[in-house]
């Protein structure tokens, strides 16, 4: 075993964790540390753009664009962080610019922007060009921008160290002084734990899209953040609200970018009807995500969904010239090739929603602190980007904006953590903390060999998720897959796994990371349970709209103490938390 | 049953095909095992639409789980899991069997030139190390605009097709110039340079020329078009170190 001593250090090293490096790094020593390479981090899979009300190429202001963020989240955003996020998204973008990013341009020269799902002019009235984007790879360009800069400015990466725990003095449950005090790793290469103490730990490690089965998330987006967090005590905001992206390549979840409908593609059912001009008149194919995915697996439900099993609607780009795709969706379009065999330019393409992202997570304030409880912070703690749940995106997140919350987030949580790390001094660490993730590691690799497989407990468990918790779900549904999560979990305690080495022992790191993914979709199933109405991306068929009066709050998920009973035989206890609402009151959704 | 339940998801795309039975032949290592370096032979059933990614994972999750390689996105975009295939260069999540001979064993292989650590690990360090050589970062002098730096759409495209660059390595180890010479940075290094010299907004230039005129630098380039062919983005690998060759002589982007 080692020990490092940083003044901070960065869990993920996406873009919420190498922006907040590229902060924290000038001020504090820093160390980032990631199971995997930077450049492989899951940002870099995003397409569409990036939002920011520079106004480049029509009105637009930062106040529209805080009002489609609090609507388009069905009112549950903290109106705060909105704010926050939609005023510092202009510095974001033009920060990003000037550390290289290639953006699109206008003739003029300037950063182009074009339309995006639910971002309008003048509160509702009609689409507005907002997003800033590089073709079809904006995320891409972002992930290698910040890499870039991360290079020339010589931070310090640990790359395939994969973090197993968050260290802190006390239990923040309890313990009214507890404080961040480091994290535990364990050294892909040759199996070594690392300890890494530090003043100020920042959580960056990304989403958690592999608790389901259609998913556009990476093999790797294993929630292993937010489920450590919860382990030690931390809890968990609106884990029930999960985005599923309306186009995914039907049948494998690889998404294709709403770019292609903010260019003018269009969804057509199998009798090529442009159904959304009858779920959202106005806004149609470019309506709130959760809206369009509802909309497409209704019209597949209802019998007018394409293809030999009807499951599957088109995303129709064939009125659009080739030169035109081949200038804004140059990758999507050749996803469409590889994986389906489909020629966008003449054929439209096959398309069902995905799992995509994670609306909730490690609960923060605007600075990033990590809160342990509806109020109070944990000193040392932050977290920014999809493992963070601000709460910018409240029941559903409007496209474009998880790039933005990761550069305006990441940043401030950088800041905050080397401004934390310059008032404090290096807590002090019991010998033994890393205990617990060496008895972890040591029953998964010394287990006598089962029938049973860690893989098939996976599958299991995203067969169960996509079938019960995703677009649509009811009390029974949700039941379903608390017991099936239940028996799996049972599994889980026995299985063994067949890689017993120290090396590169990805065998045991996928079983590690099975572990975090049942915990978090106990959490997901029973937070739909509980919520007992439909808003943003949680729709309950036995409860069909908003509750205002009993849910507008957040879901603030604990995990019992040991005398504690937990809900529905788990050790989950669930509480709220406010929602911050500054200028808007909540009204009804309509596009 | 759940290994079929998973397949399930591809039989609804478009394009319906059967499913096969297809063996891989896989190079297998661990420094810490006594078996050595061998190819060993895997027989798993697949579908149509599945990569070889999909295989590797049919493997290492239902019949060896010590099979060891990086894989992350699945999609091409994240660069992880360039391997040998065939004999050629390529990601194995962009890679589909059917467009293999299912006939004969598919060789996988890791990527040559880089020391293999375990399976189809091989080590990124001296990869990545070239890379940082080159300034791969934006270097722009004179006082920084309030708003954006302008530039036009033609000055954007002129870099255009080396932004695509994942970093996957598929070109870099398809190089024999590199399989002999560890020390050359490689087309991948020479790819991210140009990305920057051509840049509008750049001004270290000159001093990129200046490290890739240099004995390790873009005259070890045989133009064998390998890293080309091996570039799973499409990038133009060998016309983007012809450009940068040519600025060198010149002294002129």
């Amino acid at each position: 075993m080692q020990t490092h001593n940083y003044d901070v250090v960065i869990v993920g090293a996406g873009g919420a964790g190498m922006r907040a490096a590229l902060e924290s790094s000038k001020h504090a020593r820093t160390a980032v540390v990631t199971k995997l390479y930077p450049t492989r981090s899951h940002t870099g899979a995003a397409q569409g753009g990036m939002c920011a009300a520079l106004a480049n190429v029509e009105d637009d202001n930062w106040e529209w664009h805080t009002y489609d963020t609090v609507k388009g989240g069905d009112y549950l955003v903290d109106q705060d962080a909105a704010e926050v996020m939609a005023k510092e998204a202009i510095d974001a973008v033009l920060d990003l610019e000037k550390m290289g990013l290639p953006f699109n341009r206008t003739p003029e020269g300037k950063i182009d922007q074009r339309r995006f799902g639910g971002h309008t002019r003048d509160h509702g009235e009609a689409p507005v060009r907002r997003s800033c984007y590089a073709a079809d790879r904006t995320g891409h360009m972002i992930l290698q921008t910040l890499y870039q800069n991360c290079v020339k400015q010589d931070v310090e990466f640990f790359n395939e160290y994969y973090v197993l725990d968050v260290l802190m003095t006390g239990d923040p449950r309890s313990d009214e002084g507890v404080r961040a005090s480091g994290v535990v790793t364990y050294e892909l290469a040759t199996g070594e734990i690392h300890i890494f103490r530090a003043k100020s730990v920042v959580f960056a490690s990304g989403g958690f899209g592999k608790i389901f089965k259609t998913t556009s998330n990476a093999h790797t987006l294993t929630g292993d953040g937010p489920a450590m967090a919860f382990r030690r005590g931390i809890p968990l905001e609106d884990m029930e609200f999960f985005q599923f992206h309306p186009t995914g390549l039907a049948g494998l979840g690889i998404l294709l970018s709403e770019a292609a409908r903010g260019e003018g593609g269009i969804l057509r059912n199998n009798e090529m009807e442009r159904f959304m001009e009858r779920y959202a008149p106005t806004l149609k194919d470019l309506a709130p995500r959760d809206v369009v995915a509802r909309a497409m697996a209704n019209e597949v439900r209802e019998g007018r969904g394409a293809g030999p099993k009807k499951d599957y609607v088109y995303l129709d780009l064939t009125h659009l010239e080739p030169s035109h795709i081949d200038a804004k969706l140059p990758d999507i379009t050749e996803f469409a090739r590889t994986y389906l065999g489909v020629e966008p330019y003449t054929d439209p393409i096959p398309v069902f929603p995905t799992a995509h992202y994670g609306m909730g997570g490690i609960p923060t304030n605007i600075r990033g602190e990590v809160l342990r409880n509806a109020t109070d912070v944990i000193p040392g703690l932050y977290a920014a980007g999809e493992t963070a749940c601000v709460s910018v995106h409240g029941g559903n997140r409007l496209g474009t904006n998880s790039l933005l919350d990761i550069n305006v987030f990441g940043r401030r949580a950088g800041i905050a953590a080397a401004e934390h790390a310059d008032e404090v001094d290096l807590p002090e660490l019991p010998e033994g903390l890393e205990t617990p993730t060496v008895e972890l590691l040591q029953r998964l690799r010394d287990r006598p060999a089962t029938e049973d497989r860690i893989a098939d407990i996976r599958i299991a468990l995203q067969v169960t998720m996509d079938a019960n918790v995703q677009v649509f779900r009811t009390d029974e549904t949700c039941r379903k897959a608390l017991a099936d999560i239940k028996d799996l979990k049972k599994r889980y305690e026995t299985v063994a796994i067949q890689d017993k080495g120290k090396r590169y022992n990805l065998d045991l790191m996928e079983a590690v990371e099975l572990g975090f993914l049942l915990d978090l979709a106990e959490i997901v199933a029973l937070g739909a349970l509980e919520r007992k109405e439909s808003r943003g991306g949680h729709f309950r068929e036995d409860f069909e709209t908003r509750d205002d009066v009993n849910f507008l709050s957040h879901t603030m998920a604990y995990r019992t103490l040991p005398d504690e009973e937990g809900l529905e035989g788990t050790t989950i206890r669930m509480g709220t938390k406010p929602v911050v609402i500054t200028r808007y009151e909540p009204k009804e959704r309509t596009f | 049953m759940t290994a079929v339940a998973e397949k399930s998801q591809t039989e609804t795309g478009a394009g319906e095909i059967p499913s096969f039975e297809v063996t891989l032949r896989i190079s297998r290592f661990d420094p810490d095992s006594e078996k050595g370096e061998r190819w060993e032979d895997f027989t798993v059933t697949m579908q149509g639409t599945d990569r070889v990614l999909d295989a590797l994972h049919e493997i290492k999750w239902h019949v060896d789980g010590s099979l060891t390689f990086r894989r992350s996105c699945a999609h091409g975009i994240c660069g992880s899991d360039a391997m040998r295939i065939n004999g050629r260069n390529r990601l194995a999540c962009k890679t589909l069997l059917k467009d293999l001979d299912i006939n004969k064993p598919i060789t996988v292989e890791p990527i040559k030139g880089l020391p293999v650590e375990k399976d189809l690990i091989v080590d990124m360090e001296p990869f990545f190390d070239s890379y940082k050589e080159v300034m791969p970062f934006l270097v722009a002098g004179g006082q920084e605009p309030s708003r954006e730096r302008l530039q036009t759409a033609e000055q954007r495209e002129r870099f255009d097709d080396t932004t695509k660059c994942i970093l996957c390595a598929a070109c870099t180890s398809s190089c024999p110039v590199f399989w002999t010479d560890g020390q050359y940075f490689g087309p991948a290094a020479i790819v991210n340079a140009h990305r920057f010299i051509f840049d509008s907004r750049d001004d270290a230039g000159e001093q990129r020329l200046e490290i890739l005129n240099s004995k390790e630098g873009v005259w070890r380039c045989r133009t064998t078009f390998n890293c080309t062919e091996a570039c799973p983005r499409g990038i133009q690998v060998t016309k983007a170190i012809a450009e940068v060759k040519q600025a060198v002589i010149t002294g002129r982007v």
